[in-house]
């Protein structure tokens, strides 16, 4: 796949999407018309075709096809995939999209055809994903949006989205939205960017989004400050992945300093998760760096007695990444981590530098950290 | 079985009773019957009728083949009141003027009993039984009506039965013209009970019909109705052949009747001459098992008890020849199934005829059909290019089929030389046999010590020249072990080609169901089709036809092709 989503204008995905559904509905109605019983060759999207691509740095699809041939056991499903090709074809012609949760209900005027639950509806939708993937194109493209909302956005950045109705461009300058920040929306493919920030900071908690946000933080360090809540949303991610792509920046992850934050939160958005492997290839960042908090930190910023003892799933989640997580196997000085904090025992959250005071994070630890990026874990 | 129906008004066997107690001495014949009348089959008025109809067809039937003519019957019921006429018509040869009498009317009189061939009637008691049970219950005598070919005129007679000397009485004999050039008309009144269902009248008739496609059948009701059932087959079934009895199986009292009675004059020659399949070499050998006390040469009539007990355990363990066959007709496999075929409607139909056994030296043979699937029972049907349909015939009124229904145990019918046995079946060898099968494994339900449950009718017929009824009546067959083993053979023979039936049905069922399940979805896979490439309703549905041909073709690729229904 030469082509992908970021050699292209939005108009020019619409046309390609269009194109493969088309494609696939010809190949299709070809079969039938010789006389064969159709079929659809799809991505397998089980574990065992989920591969860590250690050049490109994220986990993508392995090889395997599944070949979906309209039998008694297809039936249903194969009626249903068409189904919501259809839909898919006729939201891209009218500019239109759908979330899961409405895809879901389209499919209750299908009669027969209809989804009893949203995961049969999901399923299917991950399928269709799986295969748009293999042809450079996302979920997004295709007009099914995740329920979810993407993060917060706050600094030194100005996005430039349209207008749906008049397609005029509309600038959303980040730095004037006082005490609140910018929303990430749905689907971000059709947002451009100007900044003249150094790097990209993505924070764990809303909280401390807040606190940074509050104290203008991103005024003084050149950057812009991005609310993951969590394990980030699609658009989050594929936000990030755009913003760092198209302006050249660093992205830099400010999280608790514990497994999940290591594997779930940081790896996820570094090189996404091994159950959405279809779409890792858009939705990963592999220029992420993770600042903070590390296991080393606890020692260094004197946060011992801040901390709590790792529970029972937290020692299990390491062990598990250090045994099978391709990714941390990778990164000796991951192992190294997340070796050290199993054998300290203890966690740390973002919120543990509160201990020396409210805002010691802005005017001590961060400052101090980002003098030397190289220091970042991998 | 008391007769607890009857008013105290209409029991005749009271009036009897009370005749007989004025003439202790006299025990006649009439006496016997009636104390016995439910051994003969005549216990119960509904039971009466039907009896009396069964023995004047058997007779009819059994007249027409001697002579080698395809048989054409004719029965007719009238009532009034209680009372019923039962007109049985036949195209036999007619009987001779002066051996009518002693034929409707002297019990025990018959040309079946001192010969070992198979034929319906076997004792002489039958038709005569039933013109003393008229005679007996309405005080009419029976009414015949015969010409035998050539004859220019019918001879038309009363027949009553002298109860104490066990004779007949013939009078009001008169000459006619009558309408047909040969053939005889038996006319019996009595008293009866008409019933329905599975012992009536027409069930009898039809149960005949199937076993006897040679024969056509006219059958009119007390209320006018008429139903015919018409020969399937054009040809009559063998002769079948008068034989000497085997000596596997003999009991020693008729061994010893035997030696008393025989014309041969030495052992040897008694032994070849007066049992089938023995021939001198097997003759010497079974003189050689019964050791020093006889001879070759040993005079039959003088062997004594001991030597005779010493001689039948020698025959018993001396190996011989299976009994001929020639002499038991069976009905035979394709003209089982023609019977079966035009008598009830079934989706299956499979029928075996066994290898002839023995039982007490005499030959039987047993055949087995099977009948399965209610019609009106919705199937799946294969057509041409592996289309398949789902036929939904017409039901059938109930009761009116033979078949049972899908929760009920299968109708058992049962045959003794071509007829049909309608009551005692739990004491029945075929019943028996039929419980014993293991259905199960056929993949039909069965109960625990029971008949198996299905649309099915199981038709085992039993020919042989001396059928082991249980009693006089001939209601059941004595369930021995040799005659229940080859039905029990028999039914498994015919399991399996239901079993195979069966398993080839349920494909069938589920494919069509998978069938339509994937055609729900046609319209679906055509209609997103649509949307996408822009087509024409035209368009979509030539593809939905094509898709639909490709699923078609796909089944017979995969399943095998199709065979119809068997």
């Amino acid at each position: 796949m030469t082509e992908t989503l970021e050699d292209m204008e939005p108009g020019d995905l619409d046309v390609r999407t269009l194109e493969l559904i088309e494609t696939l509905a010809r190949q299709i109605r070809d079969r039938i018309e010789k006389g064969e019983l159709p079929e659809i060759r799809l991505p397998v999207r089980s574990l065992s075709n989920v591969t860590y691509d250690a050049a490109e740095g994220y986990f993508g699809l392995g090889a395997a096809r599944k070949t979906r041939t309209l039998t008694v056991n297809t039936a249903k499903s194969f009626a249903q995939t068409l189904r919501m090709m259809a839909t898919s074809y006729g939201m891209v012609e009218k500019d239109d999209f759908a979330t899961k949760r409405e895809a879901y209900y389209i499919s209750k005027n299908w009669g027969d055809c209809r989804f009893d639950e949203q995961a049969e509806s999901d399923a299917i939708m991950d399928d269709i994903e799986a295969l748009a993937s293999i042809h450079g194109l996302s979920r997004e493209q295709l007009r099914f949006y995740p329920e979810a909302h993407g993060g917060s956005v706050a600094g030194r950045l100005t996005v430039i989205d349209r207008n749906a109705g008049t397609g005029e461009e509309i600038e959303i300058d980040c730095t004037r939205l006082g005490s609140g920040a910018y929303s990430i929306p749905h689907s971000v493919e059709q947002l451009s960017f100007r900044t003249d920030a150094r790097f990209i900071l993505a924070i764990e908690t809303g909280g401390m989004f807040q606190r940074l946000n509050k104290h203008r933080f991103w005024e003084s360090a050149d950057c812009i400050i991005v609310e993951m809540g969590g394990v980030p949303t699609r658009a989050t991610r594929r936000f990030i992945r755009r913003l760092s792509d198209q302006q050249d920046l660093p992205v830099y992850c400010f999280v608790d300093c514990d497994p999940y934050g290591f594997t779930n939160i940081y790896r996820t958005l570094k090189v996404g998760s091994g159950n959405a492997a279809h779409i890792n290839r858009f939705f990963c960042v592999p220029r992420a760096r993770f600042l903070g908090v590390t296991p080393q930190d606890i020692t260094d910023f004197g946060l011992d007695d801040a901390t709590h003892p790792l529970s029972k799933g937290d020692v299990k989640r390491a062990r598990d990444a250090l045994h099978n997580d391709p990714f941390i196997r990778q990164h000796p000085q991951w192992v190294a981590a997340i070796e050290q904090l199993v054998g300290m025992g203890v966690r740390a959250e973002q919120q543990a530098l509160a201990k020396w005071g409210l805002n010691y994070v802005i005017e001590e630890y961060l400052p101090e950290k980002l003098s030397n990026p190289d220091a970042f874990l991998p | 079985m008391p007769d607890q129906t009857t008013p105290p008004e209409a029991q005749p066997q009271k009036v009897s009773a009370l005749e007989l107690a004025g003439r202790q001495r006299d025990i006649s014949i009439s006496e016997f019957f009636l104390k016995n009348r439910h051994l003969l089959g005549f216990d119960t008025p509904e039971k009466a009728l039907v009896t009396a109809v069964k023995e004047a067809v058997d007779n009819a039937v059994d007249a027409c083949e001697d002579a080698g003519i395809l048989p054409e019957i004719k029965v007719e019921l009238r009532r009034r009141g209680r009372i019923f006429t039962v007109a049985v018509e036949d195209n036999g040869p007619g009987i001779l003027e002066e051996q009518i009498g002693r034929i409707f009317g002297k019990l025990l009189y018959g040309s079946k009993f001192h010969k070992l061939a198979q034929s319906r009637g076997q004792q002489g008691m039958g038709i005569a039984a039933a013109g003393m049970y008229g005679q007996l219950t309405t005080g009419k005598p029976l009414h015949i009506l015969s010409r035998v070919e050539g004859e220019p005129l019918a001879t038309d007679l009363y027949v009553a039965i002298d109860t104490q000397k066990n004779r007949p009485d013939v009078h009001r004999k008169k000459h006619l013209e009558w309408g047909h050039p040969q053939g005889t008309r038996v006319e019996i009144v009595l008293e009866g009970s008409l019933q329905g269902g599975r012992h009536s009248v027409g069930a009898y008739l039809r149960q005949t019909a199937i076993a006897n496609p040679h024969i056509t059948i006219h059958y009119q009701d007390p209320d006018g109705h008429t139903r015919d059932f018409f020969r399937s087959i054009h040809s009559l079934p063998p002769r079948p052949r008068e034989i000497k009895p085997h000596p596997h199986g003999i009991e020693l009292g008729r061994l010893i009747q035997m030696l008393n009675n025989t014309d041969s004059r030495t052992l040897m020659q008694f032994l070849v001459n007066d049992f089938s399949s023995v021939g001198r070499k097997t003759a010497a050998r079974i003189i050689k098992a019964a050791g020093q006390r006889v001879s070759e040469r040993s005079y039959p009539t003088h062997i004594a008890h001991t030597q005779a007990i010493a001689l039948h355990r020698a025959i018993e363990k001396t190996p011989v020849l299976s009994p001929r066959t020639d002499c038991v007709v069976p009905i035979g496999e394709p003209q089982l199934l023609k019977g079966l075929q035009s008598e009830v409607a079934a989706d299956f139909y499979t029928a075996t005829t066994r290898p002839a056994g023995s039982y007490r030296g005499n030959p039987f043979q047993i055949e087995v059909a099977i009948a399965y699937g209610q019609a009106g029972e919705a199937r799946v049907d294969v057509a041409e290019g592996g289309r398949m349909n789902e036929v939904r015939p017409e039901p059938v009124p109930a009761g009116e089929d033979l078949l049972g229904l899908k929760d009920e145990p299968a109708h058992l019918l049962r045959f003794a030389n071509r007829v049909p046995l309608l009551y005692q079946q739990s004491g029945c060898a075929i019943t028996r046999a039929a419980i014993q099968t293991n259905w199960r494994a056929y993949g039909l339900h069965q109960p625990k010590g029971a008949l198996p449950i299905g649309p099915m009718a199981i038709l085992v017929h039993l020919a042989s020249v001396w059928v082991p009824y249980t009693s006089e009546a001939k209601e059941a067959i004595e369930p021995t072990p040799e005659i229940v083993k080859e039905i029990v053979l028999g039914l498994q023979h015919c399991g399996r080609e239901l079993a195979q039936y069966l398993r080839r049905k349920a494909r069938l069922r589920r494919e069509y169901e998978r069938r339509v399940y994937i055609e729900t979805y046609l319209p679906h896979i055509g209609g997103a089709l649509q949307d996408i490439l822009a087509l024409s309703d035209e368009e979509r549905d030539n593809a939905m036809q094509r898709l639909d041909s490709a699923l078609h073709e796909s089944r017979q690729k995969q399943g095998g092709g199709h065979d119809g229904n068997a």
